[in-house]
């Protein structure tokens, strides 16, 4: 008995190191299992919203029996059951179908535009700050003109003399989203410009374009992530918003935005479903993405924590 | 024979935004400087922060442009596009802070690797095994080579340093402020490799630094300066056991000496260093000068010779002091 209570701290201590190492390792081996592990509590719900969205767009349409766009006119305005989990609408297509189909554009539309937006952007922000002077004003003016205009009329506006379509939704929702990281960046190159390891880069002779993309860019991913994760959310928002307004998808094809517009005229006659679950479906897309980018930032940059 | 590194008359200003609006003021960083080193004569610059030593450095591997004067290379201009790739090649530089000169997400061996393949030292293949014997050779493991830089102490960083420093096989290496950042028993480790190196590679080494124990250690030659002048050069044993420029008798006296017998207690200087945009007329050092005379507000001293070394002072001009030649 007295052997045991001696050997305890000894005991102890070999299993504090252990777990130590265990964590070590996973951190090592895991990267994404270790960011899961830091995330707190809000953020955990983010990413399981996030993961249950992409997994529920890929391969809820396959498992589903109905067509997202075929017409069933005898089936319409049927109320949620068993059989229809959202019901129908008013060409008798299954809302829960369409509901799915429709993450999958707009899915496609946000991570489509904030991906460009995030290679433009970059660049811009890059050369802007590594070259500086005349370089930096003409670059960052642009990018003043456009976040000068409310974003949201700009993206009306220029879907207008585009046309509407999923391209096109693309191409104006990253020319909206292109200030923010360019601005972003910027910001990050130019404090990072005046660290010794760029000047040591540049007596070793690496050429600028090297240093930006091997020891200004990546030195600033975890700012960009965090942005890139933040501003999906807004682009979602544009997009269903625009499709609202008749800009954006075209329809058969299901997508939120438009799905909500068809339904506003139901809504006097009681067929709630029509536009509440696509709501619901937007709300809770937006919602996960931006709890998610909220703990990325606080790992990341944990003195951005508000 | 031309000397292997040269400044010549060089100065280096920098435009600040100034006080009032669209007027800008101009840094006197480094103003007219000429030195040269031999081969296998290694500089020491010393002087306080603000003197431009830093600057000197930075144009001297043209990381700065001067605004004026020129960096020659075994007597040809630096200023040309050959010229910089020579240089690159043939003079190397060690920054102050060890930890803020390596690219936190590239492991050591890519460090020096990346050293290797721009500056064509080594052929692709090769370049993986010369980084890791870099390594070894300033005492890092090569079973650490793989390890990002966060995960090396201090003077573990600066040895990487130091290690690309090395990797395309320099004559001169430019120390700024080698061992400042480092703790006191990290400095002897540094310098005593850099003692080393200098005698197994022949280099020849200019250091800048504030600490005169550095200088006695590694260098052949001192240039004292004070806010971007030249005030006091020749061997750097002779200067450091008299000085005789007013600053760099107060400069010299300054340092604390273990033993109580032995120290002489040099008037220390009043006040700070003057801003650099504003420098004083006539010999910059006259506002704190203990020995200033109606002259020195006035005329810029010129170069003295005194024995072996060179003065900037009007007390060794004709009529005042121990004797000039011109």
């Amino acid at each position: 008995m007295r052997r045991r209570t001696e050997n305890t701290p000894v005991a102890i201590e070999r299993l504090t190191r252990q777990a130590n190492r265990f964590a070590e390792i996973t951190k090592r081996r895991f990267g994404f299992a270790y960011l899961v592990f830091r995330l707190n509590p809000a953020s955990l719900l983010g990413l399981i919203i996030v993961v249950a969205l992409f997994l529920s767009a890929f391969f809820g349409p396959l498992a589903l029996p109905y067509s997202p766009d075929k017409t069933n006119a005898p089936e319409r305005f049927q109320a949620p059951s068993s059989s229809h989990f959202f019901g129908t609408d008013k060409y008798g297509r299954d809302v829960f179908t369409r509901v799915l189909s429709a993450a999958r554009v707009d899915l496609l539309i946000a991570l489509g535009s904030i991906g460009l937006a995030f290679v433009i952007g970059t660049a811009i922000g890059s050369l802007a700050a590594y070259f500086g002077k005349a370089v930096d004003a003409v670059l960052m003016r642009i990018m003043d003109m456009i976040k000068s205009f409310p974003q949201f009329i700009l993206a009306m506006a220029l879907v207008a003399a585009l046309g509407p379509g999923v391209r096109n939704l693309i191409i104006v929702i990253t020319v909206i989203m292109v200030p923010s990281f360019a601005r972003m960046i910027r910001s990050r190159v130019l404090s990072l410009r005046e660290m010794a390891y760029v000047d040591a880069a540049r007596t070793s002779g690496v050429p600028w374009w090297k240093i930006i993309t091997a020891y200004l860019i990546p030195n600033s991913l975890g700012t960009l992530v965090v942005t890139a994760a933040l501003n999906v959310s807004y682009a979602m928002l544009d997009a269903a918003g625009l499709s609202y307004l008749g800009l954006g998808v075209r329809p058969p094809q299901a997508e939120w935005g438009t799905m909500i517009s068809e339904g506003t005229s139901q809504l006097l006659a009681g067929r709630w479903w029509i536009s509440v679950f696509p709501g619901l479906a937007l709300f809770l897309a937006v919602l996960g993405f931006n709890l998610l980018a909220d703990g990325l930032r606080d790992i990341i940059d944990p003195r951005m924590r508000r | 024979m031309s000397p292997l590194l040269e400044a010549v008359n060089l100065v280096k200003h920098f435009q600040v935004k100034g006080d009032v609006p669209f007027l800008s003021k101009t840094v006197h960083a480094v103003d007219g400087i000429s030195f040269s080193i031999e081969p296998d004569r290694s500089l020491g610059i010393v002087g306080e922060s603000g003197s431009g030593k830093t600057t000197i450095a930075r144009c001297l591997v043209r990381l700065y442009k001067p605004t004026a004067g020129d960096v020659c290379l075994e007597g040809k201009s630096i200023s040309t596009r050959a010229g910089i790739r020579q240089l690159r090649k043939r003079v190397q530089m060690v920054f102050q802070d060890p930890g803020g000169s390596l690219n936190p997400k590239f492991s050591a061996e890519r460090i020096i690797r990346e050293s290797l393949l721009h500056l064509r030292v080594a052929k692709r293949r090769e370049m993986r095994s010369m980084a890791v014997e870099l390594l070894r050779q300033v005492g890092i493991q090569p079973s650490d080579s793989k390890k990002l830089p966060h995960q090396f102490s201090g003077g573990q960083q600066q040895r990487i340093a130091v290690a690309r420093a090395l990797a395309p096989r320099p004559d001169v290496l430019i120390l700024d402020e080698p061992t400042s950042a480092l703790d006191l028993s990290l400095q002897a480790q540094i310098i005593g490799m850099l003692v080393a190196l200098r005698k197994d590679l022949g280099l020849t080494y200019a250091l800048i630094t504030h600490d005169l124990a550095v200088v006695r250690q590694l260098c052949d030659q001192l240039l004292v300066m004070y806010l971007g002048k030249p005030v006091e050069s020749g061997p750097a044993p002779l200067i450091l056991s008299g000085p005789q420029h007013p600053y760099s008798k107060a400069l010299i006296g300054s340092v604390l000496r273990p033993d109580p017998e032995t120290r002489d207690l040099e008037a220390p200087l009043h006040g700070e260093i003057p801003s650099p945009t504003a420098p004083p007329s006539g010999c910059r050092f006259h506002p704190r000068c203990p020995e200033c005379m109606p002259i020195c507000s006035v005329e810029e001293p010129i170069p003295w010779q005194v024995g072996e070394a060179t003065i900037w002072c009007h007390l060794f001009s004709d009529g005042h002091g121990t004797g000039g030649d011109e």
